[in-house]
């Protein structure tokens, strides 16, 4: 019976998920023989030439543009997680929905919609274009002259890259923090503004504290998949918004290095797991935590 | 209705009634749709350049529907996604019942490993695909529709059948086990009751869980990217070719199509899976 349902699901997660993971590992530490022939030496060459000032610089371009990344959806999304959390049953239904939906949405469309808007002749320039000539045409009768208008570079740059992860990320980060806030205890919040909190000083010393694990793996939700972002960089991104996954692309489609590109693939999944591993501990603390109190 | 009182001053609580949050969740939604609202409606725009309107047209549409290339990707994704959505399916439900019911050594290990395809980056499992296809297991080209196919429905596989075990095993979790005790005391054997008690208790996490890995199989580009060849291009794959410099109509309609697909495909199962939820929940009340 137990053999029934273990054996095929135990074998298909071997076989075509974790050996390939682990054959890249394996990678990480070989060097190119020959162009076809890999050999594992268990030399740390390739993590040490992932060190270099080019490619260093790269990872932490992608920290960086992750974790601005992450602070913008937290920024954004915590304001809608509250709105879905307090309103009615029904409301809240629609508001979910409503959320949701673009996540069901293809990210390569969600990406291509984005050129579309931010490009040089895009809906943005056009509508900025149209204001600029208004006030342009206004100015003209006072006596100013504004200059022809000059589109703003929107698409093709660092700007575009996290502007494209944020829109792509934003519902990764608002659902986790809605299941924390919905779990929350209302009276809590009731009996501080009760005492005279402000909105601000109860979101602050109330919400936040309680809404910490929702906020913690909301973090990790959007962080983990915008530092190993591909498509986003490689359409909205200029030359120069390279970040892990395009040089990672590139090691296996046209450079040809692919202990290379498995071991900054295995840094990205390194950094992955410290990141697991520290919302295990924070959860760990926090249960301990009230364990004691 | 107590609304009249209401309405003049919300609630301490009712921050969707105060106009900060209306205006930001309105923002929110803006920032949301407006790209894809615009993208739909300018892929009926009668324009090369899609900025202005200049008229309604079904030409884009027309020359989508025309383009063998597109079309052939587009039945490549549908057929992937179907059989990947079963298989995924059934070692979801299996996974699902495996941890539910039995206690086993390596069991946290095992639930261990089946996270792992959730946090895993995309990237690094689509390279890992691509050297396993390669180095161990070269799927041979030139095989007949759909086992040319095999090498994407098996990575899709792999990333599908974790989150369909989580939602499977969401279900379990609410199963009331006297159900199954009434069914033992009057005679029910083991098949019987997994399929005439357990079975119908899990059909809404099973009908979730294959919406979930149809939109994941139909959405994913970056492990197909690297599991696909020149014969065995994915809708995503070959819109990517086509956008990678330009944005023209012919992508929009391509992207307007898929889109509704998608909508239409998750509000049927929502209606589905929330009836009978509904139905579950109201018959628990009795």
């Amino acid at each position: 019976m137990f053999a029934a349902f273990a054996v095929a699901p135990v074998a298909w997660l071997f076989a075509f998920f974790l050996l390939p993971l682990a054959i890249i590992w394996a990678y990480s530490f070989g060097e190119n023989k020959s162009l076809t022939e890999i050999v594992v030496t268990g030399s740390l060459a390739d993590y040490a030439h992932a060190m270099k000032p080019l490619y260093f610089g790269i990872i932490f371009k992608s920290f960086w543009f992750a974790a601005l990344t992450t602070i913008l959806c937290l920024v954004v999304g915590f304001p809608v997680a509250i709105a879905i959390t307090f309103a009615s049953e029904k409301t809240k239904a629609w508001l979910l929905l409503l959320i949701m939906l673009p996540f069901w949405t293809n990210l390569l469309i969600r990406t291509y919609a984005l050129m579309a808007v931010l490009r040089t002749e895009g809906y943005v320039n056009f509508a900025l274009s149209l204001v600029w000539n208004g006030l342009s045409g206004l100015g003209g009768f006072m006596g100013y002259r504004l200059g022809a208008f000059q589109p703003l570079p929107l698409l093709h740059n660092d700007f575009a890259v996290v502007f494209g992860l944020v829109y792509v990320q934003l519902p990764f980060m608002v659902l986790p923090l809605y299941a924390a806030l919905d779990r929350l205890d209302r009276s809590l919040l009731e009996a501080s503004l009760d005492l005279g909190a402000g909105h601000l000083a109860t979101f602050v010393n109330v919400v936040v504290p309680l809404a910490m694990p929702g906020i913690v793996s909301g973090v990790l939700v959007t962080l983990i998949p915008s530092v190993g972002a591909y498509l986003t960089p490689d359409l909205l991104g200029g030359p120069n918004s390279m970040m892990i996954a395009n040089v990672i692309e590139r090691q296996f489609k046209s450079a040809d290095d692919w202990p290379f590109g498995s071991a900054l693939s295995f840094l990205l999944m390194y950094m992955t797991f410290l990141a697991i591993a520290v919302q295990g501990l924070v959860a760990r603390n926090r249960r301990r935590r009230e364990a004691r109190a | 209705m107590t609304g009249i009182v209401m309405l003049n001053t919300p609630g301490p609580l009712e921050y969707l009634r105060r106009w900060p949050i209306r205006v930001w969740l309105a923002g929110v939604v803006v920032f949301l749709y407006a790209p894809l609202l615009t993208l739909m409606i300018f892929s009926f725009n009668d324009d090369k350049r899609n900025i202005v309107w200049r008229g309604f047209t079904l030409k884009y549409y027309a020359l989508t529907f025309r383009d063998t290339d597109l079309m052939v990707a587009f039945g490549n994704s549908l057929t992937i996604a179907a059989i990947s959505t079963v298989v995924s399916l059934v070692l979801g439900a299996l996974t699902a019942l495996l941890l539910w019911r039995f206690r086993f050594p390596g069991k946290l290990l095992f639930e261990g490993a089946l996270a792992l395809p959730i946090v895993v980056p995309e990237i690094c499992m689509g390279v890992a695909m691509l050297v396993f296809f390669t180095q161990i297991l070269p799927w041979p080209s030139g095989l007949p529709f759909p086992l040319n196919l095999g090498a994407i429905i098996v990575s899709h596989i792999s990333f599908s059948f974790s989150f369909v075990a989580i939602v499977i095993r969401g279900r379990l979790a609410s199963f009331n086990r006297e159900f199954e005790e009434a069914a033992k005391d009057l005679g029910a054997g083991e098949w019987r009751i997994f399929w005439d008690v357990l079975v119908p208790h899990m059909q809404p996490g099973l009908i979730a869980g294959a919406l979930l890995a149809f939109t994941l199989s139909l959405d994913d580009f970056v492990i197909t990217f690297f599991t696909s060849g020149p014969d065995t291009t994915t809708f995503p794959v070959k819109v990517y070719s086509m956008v990678r410099f330009s944005v023209t109509p012919e992508v929009n309609a391509a992207s307007t199509i898929l889109i509704l697909l998608t909508v239409a495909l998750t509000a049927l199962a929502l209606r589905i899976s929330g009836g009978d939820i509904a139905r579950v929940e109201a018959g628990e009340g009795v």
